[in-house]
């Protein structure tokens, strides 16, 4: 199972649709990744509003790629998080410090120029 | 009156996901609030990478339960793995030994209401959780 990573203009737009296993999510890690370095992206929206549940593997993943991409240079903002996966990553002791979120896939672009100073 | 539990034998990575999905399945059949349904299959994805990480090898039963006309779900993890030496440190917030986040036990057992392990050294693991439906 592949996500799929669609360009907008100089930024990536990811929408997790699917139940994410280990394997996917390391996959889409490492496409994420290539994906910055071939398209030259300054910045990156990962909306996880279809996404139900995130365990500490999977939410260790998303914290990672978020370093990783901002020490290529591109920044990533974690948008739609549900409130049962809020309150559970909060109860499971997982606090996602540093990583960028806005409440939707809009406010994420907002937040992205923020950062980027745009 | 209790159903008879459904198990789901934990030896590949992708019995994580199906475990989840089976517990997040009864959770929601026996009438358990969104959040509660994500508490339950996160609580089980944990307890299932547990098994699939140190001990290869387990099972995951889950069954609904009733109980002084409490409504509940019950999730049993069980392996034949190593053991925990020492259960105290486990149950240590921040403790981790496959450099994961650590989140493991005390975060299981924060989401489930009751929370028991029993373990012996070079026989396995038994990790028996329940969450109250409300």
């Amino acid at each position: 199972m592949r996500i799929p990573i669609l360009k907008l203009y100089n930024y990536l737009l990811i929408s997790v649709q699917t139940e994410l296993d280990d394997q996917t999510a390391i996959q889409f890690q490492e496409d994420l990744l290539n994906e910055i370095h071939k398209t030259g992206s300054s910045g990156v929206v990962i909306d996880l509003t279809s996404v139900e549940i995130i365990d500490s593997f999977i939410a260790k993943v998303l914290g990672d790629v978020v370093t990783m991409s901002d020490l290529m240079g591109a920044k990533v903002v974690l948008t739609g998080i549900q409130p049962a996966v809020a309150m559970t990553l909060i109860e499971l002791g997982i606090h996602l410090k540093n990583v960028p979120t806005a409440l939707d896939l809009e406010q994420g672009l907002v937040k992205l120029r923020q950062e980027l100073g745009e | 009156m209790n159903s008879s539990p459904s198990y789901i034998n934990i030896n590949k990575e992708w019995d994580i996901v199906a475990a989840r999905q089976l517990a997040r399945d009864m959770s929601k059949k026996l009438g358990a609030g969104t959040v509660d349904q994500a508490r339950i299959a996160t609580a089980v994805s944990e307890l299932a990478r547990n098994i699939y990480l140190y001990a290869i090898d387990g099972k995951i039963y889950i069954e609904a339960i009733e109980k002084m006309e409490r409504r509940g779900i019950r999730i049993v993890a069980e392996d034949n793995g190593p053991g925990i030496p020492d259960i105290s440190l486990v149950m240590e917030d921040g403790y981790s030994t496959s450099g994961g986040l650590g989140a493991g036990l005390p975060g299981v057992k924060r989401l489930m209401d009751e929370f028991n392990i029993t373990s012996e050294e070079g026989k396995g693991t038994i990790i028996n959780t329940i969450k109250w439906v409300r």
